[in-house]
């Protein structure tokens, strides 16, 4: 019972909300759009970049998280920007592993829904943005499974955070990088726990995408 | 839906009530099939040994003595000596005496011998702010990189280096606090990269420093003294705890650590020219 009255143990709760959270928004602004553009043009002219999107999604977190440590790296090319070891070094690693993964899946979803819908609302005049609205807003259960797969990716990864991060007590810690800590010092215990708690957020964040999800459907 | 918080709260009570009531000894070790009817001894060690390449210079003609082989798991000091009090290796060798010499006096480990000493070095940028290298005194080097806030960068990792780096501050009567302080809870190599690219300050062990310092800009500005010597020793996991320890081929290994053989090949172990673990099995 302890665990749940460490303030430190909030403090790298909410950084874990915070970094994915981020993340996970940032990679939906880019990769929703992308995804249903994507999803809506003839497979053909799109094969190759399909299957480099595809193979983008099993990217190693820790080569997504090497790739961001040398831009920010002090001799890498953001250098002077001064973000290593900082949350927005581990928000952009994230952001780097998530859009694949949305842009993949939404283009799964919206390639199922958009062919007639595309046809039909071009032959009723509409503009090419309200069809990208309308199309989104069709798939949007395929939308939402591709912003969970996203969002699970990120908050259950480590290597990258680790990378870009560095672990920081008190300044970029999170869930899976304390667990990471735990372990290495022997304590199994209070790893599984935090562990479980992670679960227990990630789920009481699904339940509430879910809700949204059911809330907009009857509209 | 109203019911939801509500049930998430329990959730979350039953899971830490659950995890809380399994204490430490949340893992025990199963009956795993005798190590010794294989010719095989698992040793636990912790990163920085395995990293600076001692083990596998000196690991393959004990092997080719006594027909055995040698597997090498490499991890924390806190978790080496958990996995060996868990009865899933047979023999440590860690660099932590203090908490060796408890866990021989809890019963989890036997027959724990010293093998060989490394130092300690304080490493920070070249142009070294808080001028440490014309100090003398390391409580005086831990006094002015408090004093002049510059940064330090900590393992965190309650690891054999941490614990001596935590010593260390107590010794000079400084409890480190302040955004200066950067605890990264990672190990010795990944903790180096950070105090090079934040220009820090850190206390490493010579061998890592070494391996690492053409990728490195850091200088070591403090060396030599007394209080930098770091221990390392050796122990089996004691038989009486589980079945199918190898506490032969432990006895073995250890033997053959502190063996004079074993302890002329220890400072022989030069690779970068220097020696870097000085033997001192008595």
């Amino acid at each position: 019972m302890l665990i749940f009255f460490d303030p430190d143990l909030y403090q790298i709760i909410f950084l874990t909300l915070y970094v994915s959270g981020s993340a996970v928004i940032l990679a939906a602004l880019i990769g929703v759009p992308a995804g249903t553009w994507l999803g809506m043009q003839p497979p053909r002219k799109v094969r190759f970049l399909t299957l480099f999107i595809y193979t983008l999604m099993g990217l190693p977190p820790v080569v997504g998280g090497l790739v961001v440590f040398m831009l920010l790296s002090r001799r890498g090319m953001l250098g002077f920007l001064g973000l290593l070891y900082t949350p927005t070094a581990m928000i952009i690693a994230q952001v780097l592993l998530a859009v694949p993964i949305i842009i993949g899946l939404t283009s799964v979803a919206v390639r199922s829904k958009g062919k007639e819908m595309q046809e039909t609302l071009l032959s009723l005049g509409a503009e090419r943005r309200l069809i990208l609205w309308t199309i989104m807003r069709e798939a949007r259960f395929g939308i939402l499974g591709a912003l969970i797969a996203g969002f699970g990716r990120i908050i259950a990864e480590v290597g990258a955070v680790i990378m870009v991060g560095g672990n920081i007590a008190g300044r970029t810690r999170v869930m899976t990088t304390a667990i990471v800590l735990e372990v290495g010092m022997g304590n199994m215990a209070f790893a599984l726990a935090l562990g479980l708690i992670l679960l227990v957020i990630a789920f009481a964040i699904y339940a509430v995408l879910y809700r949204i999800q059911s809330g907009g459907s009857d509209e | 839906m109203k019911k939801l918080p509500v049930l998430l709260l329990l959730i979350m009570i039953v899971v830490v009530l659950g995890v809380a009531g399994c204490g430490d000894d949340g893992s025990s070790a199963a009956a795993k099939s005798s190590n010794s009817a294989q010719g095989r001894i698992l040793l636990a060690t912790t990163t920085s040994t395995y990293d600076s390449g001692l083990l596998d210079y000196l690991l393959p003609s004990f092997e080719k003595l006594h027909g055995v082989d040698v597997q090498v798991v490499s991890l924390g000091t806190g978790q080496a000596l958990e996995v060996g009090k868990n009865g899933d290796v047979d023999v440590v060798l860690v660099h932590a005496r203090e908490a060796e010499l408890a866990m021989v006096h809890q019963g989890h480990y036997v027959d724990r011998h010293d093998v060989m000493y490394n130092d300690f070095i304080i490493a920070g940028p070249d142009s070294d702010p808080a001028d440490l290298r014309q100090l003398t005194d390391i409580e005086e080097v831990f006094a002015a990189i408090a004093g002049q806030q510059v940064p330090f960068i900590s393992r965190g990792d309650e690891s054999g280096t941490h614990v001596k780096e935590k010593a260390l501050w107590q010794k000079a009567g400084i409890s480190p606090l302040g955004d200066w302080y950067v605890d990264t809870g990672a190990g010795m190599g990944d903790t180096l990269r950070m105090a090079d690219e934040m220009e820090g300050y850190i206390l490493t062990d010579r061998a890592t420093f070494l391996s690492m310092q053409d990728r490195l800009e850091l200088a070591i500005v403090f060396e030599g003294a007394e209080e930098l010597l770091n221990q390392y020793g050796v122990m089996a996991v004691n038989p009486d705890n589980y079945s199918g320890i190898n506490y032969q081929g432990a006895m073995q290994l250890i033997e053959y650590l502190i063996s004079e053989d074993g302890q002329k090949m220890i400072s022989d172990f030069k690779p970068y020219g220097e020696t870097l673990f000085f033997p001192n099995a008595q």
